[in-house]
């Protein structure tokens, strides 16, 4: 009985032993076709990037370049020498940080406005999403057509009703003085209204994803605070925000890696004219109008190590906070 | 605050400092003040997102002579109602239009392209993912990741390349390719969160019953994960159809394959071509995004924060 029984044991062990394996090589088989394709138009042309940085290259020879051209430091020293490489990048922080604090904002106080139940809900849910969902070339276009100071609805209006004095060039001014009560503040009115493009075009990702984690939390902390004569100001400080504060940081590292990669949108809106020009499009300019494939290449490297710089002090902020909780 | 709840009724009345009519009062004129907010926070989202569609739509109908005597206006008059934009910019150059009609038709090649091969790698991988223990299946999202750090157009430059090399740049099958590649990592992630919700003990009763692995993934659980891979689709579709710098990069000096989002780019820049056409061009390519958005509002947001709700 007993050996029978042990004789059981192992075939099956054996048995559930080679099904596995099958699983595992099936799945391996299965995800080839994605892992093929991720390697051949993702992996393989960023480290042939990250090699070009290193080494001296046009755009005109690149039709017969091979891999073994010889190393340089050439390309890095140019570009982190080039005033225009700095400059660029603290218009990048600026932007970066101006559109990810703003767009997590609105989708936060837009997220909060249509949490209770109203008639119309659905619609307005659906409406406050379009601008994400719309083409960016459509979008900037009508933004562009919007702030065109011979005809455009916001100079209009603003002239007419707001007693602006001459239209404003809202994407091609670089510097302006907003007058509040008789003081004269210097803005950079280009890179803000870049800035306010990407609080409107992307706050609807935020508001989404927190409109998802407000829908899924348990209402009882907050009638308990009702109860025990909480605001409605307490209450989401010290009770619905809190519980808000985990999606809100994924949101803003999201939200980090793509404006600092951000490409179209300041392309389309200003051509990375009127001190707007962020890395990405010095990168675009670099390659099409230098022809400079090494710089290019040296400026991303960078620029991503940057990126992971900012990442892991953000990360580690993170998790010192985590352990103090 | 919370903590009064257990204290005893007589502990309750006896703080002074607590000033229940005063902290009454603060309360009353907040809720007040946040009621009304509210409304006017819901009515100012909602100008801000849709004047701009709605200012699309309005000079898409409009003849460019009426917008420049009369900027302000925020209505179409009957009299000047007109069609004649759409048809300028849909018809061939060839006949004096801006060619958008064509662009439509590579977009959408374009568009559908990638939604089928993106489905067609991105299901069985991320079906592995979800249910298969192969090695390095906790490694793959990381590396996924962290493609994400560097900038789409560092990539441009290698592909630039070697499509020139293949014969594949300047086509719409090297377009699909690249959109395919950008739009899986996200597909997998958003069929893997469905295909683990689906019950292990009905693919187990599927596997007992003889299927298999691959027809169990056939007839229970592709069937089961169905409007997954329509949402799924869905957002493909919408990243390829308005994504613009690949095209530019890969399209820009072959006019007669540009997608409608590079052709309005291209046109907006030249002074020939009347807004109020180009608006119409606009409202050609938003369109379709937005039925297929507010047909399927629900199923596609749902898809995108599946992983959300858990904090």
């Amino acid at each position: 009985m007993a050996v029978a029984e042990s004789e059981k044991t192992s075939t099956d062990t054996r048995k559930r032993r080679t099904i596995t394996q099958r699983d595992a090589r099936l799945g391996l088989w299965l995800m080839s076709p994605t892992l093929l394709v991720v390697l051949v138009i993702v992996i393989f042309p960023l480290l042939w990037s990250i090699l070009l940085s290193f080494q001296r290259m046009r755009l005109i020879q690149i039709g017969r370049a091979d891999f073994f051209e010889p190393l340089t430091l050439a390309n890095y020293q140019r570009v982190l020498g080039s005033s225009a490489f700095w400059s660029s990048l603290g218009t990048t922080f600026i932007y970066t940080f101006g559109s990810v604090v703003l767009a997590i904002s609105l989708g936060l106080l837009a997220a909060m406005a249509v949490r209770q139940p109203f008639r119309g809900r659905t619609f307005v849910r659906a409406a406050y999403l379009l601008p994400y969902v719309a083409p960016v070339v459509a979008v900037t276009f009508i933004w562009k057509t919007m702030l065109n100071p011979q005809f455009g609805i916001v100079n209009v209006i603003g002239q007419s009703l707001l007693g602006w004095d001459e239209p404003i060039a809202f994407l091609s001014q670089e510097r302006g003085t907003w007058e509040v009560l008789g003081l004269e503040i210097p803005v950079r009115t280009a890179l803000l209204t870049t800035i306010a493009f990407e609080g409107w075009r992307y706050f609807p990702f935020a508001f989404l994803f927190l409109m998802a984690r407000l829908g899924a939390m348990s209402g009882e902390p907050e009638e308990a605070a009702l109860v025990d004569g909480a605001t409605p100001w307490q209450s989401f400080r010290f009770i619905v925000l809190p519980q808000l504060m985990p999606i809100i940081g994924v949101l803003a590292v999201l939200r980090t890696i793509w404006t600092f990669n951000e490409f179209d949108d300041i392309f389309l809106l200003t051509g990375g004219a009127a001190g707007t020009n962020v890395a990405s499009v010095q990168i675009y300019n670099y390659l099409t109008v230098q022809r400079n494939v090494g710089a290019a290449a040296a400026q991303s490297v960078i620029m991503a190590l940057v990126l992971v710089a900012m990442l892991s002090v953000y990360l580690l902020i993170l998790r010192r906070r985590g352990e103090r909780v | 605050m919370t903590t009064q709840i257990v204290t005893p009724p007589s502990e309750v009345a006896a703080p002074p400092q607590q000033r229940p009519p005063a902290a009454g009062g603060r309360h009353r004129i907040q809720s007040r003040v946040f009621g009304i907010g509210r409304w006017v926070v819901i009515a100012g989202f909602l100008i801000a997102t849709l004047v701009p569609f709605y200012y699309m739509l309005l000079l898409s109908v409009k003849p460019i002579e009426s917008l420049l005597r009369d900027p302000a206006s925020l209505i179409v008059k009957p009299s000047e109602f007109t069609l004649q934009t759409y048809v300028d910019v849909l018809s061939p150059v060839a006949s004096g239009g801006q060619g958008f009609g064509r662009f439509l038709l590579n977009s959408a090649v374009v568009a559908l392209g990638s939604v089928a091969l993106a489905l067609l790698i991105g299901i069985p991988g991320a079906y592995a993912i979800a249910r298969l223990p192969f090695i390095g299946r906790r490694q793959v999202s990381g590396i996924f990741l962290a493609a994400y750090l560097f900038p789409a157009i560092l990539m441009a430059i290698p592909l630039f390349v070697g499509f020139t090399r293949l014969g594949l740049r300047g086509s719409l099958v090297g377009l699909i390719v690249v959109y395919t590649a950008q739009t899986v990592p996200v597909a997998i992630y958003m069929l893997r969160n469905y295909f683990e919700t689906v019950p292990e003990s009905i693919e187990e009763a599927g596997l007992v019953d003889g299927l298999g692995r691959i027809g169990v993934l056939r007839q229970i659980s592709l069937k089961l994960a169905m409007p997954s891979i329509m949402s799924t689709g869905l957002f493909v579709f919408m990243i390829a159809w308005n994504e613009f710098l690949f095209a530019l990069l890969f399209l820009v000096d072959r006019p007669g394959r540009w997608t409608v989002s590079l052709g309005l780019s291209q046109l907006s820049g030249s002074v020939e071509v009347p807004t109020t056409v180009l608006m119409a061009g606009s409202v050609v390519l938003t369109l379709p995004i937005i039925i297929i958005f507010f047909a399927t509002e629900r199923l596609l947001t749902g898809g995108l924060t599946a992983g959300a709700e858990k904090g």
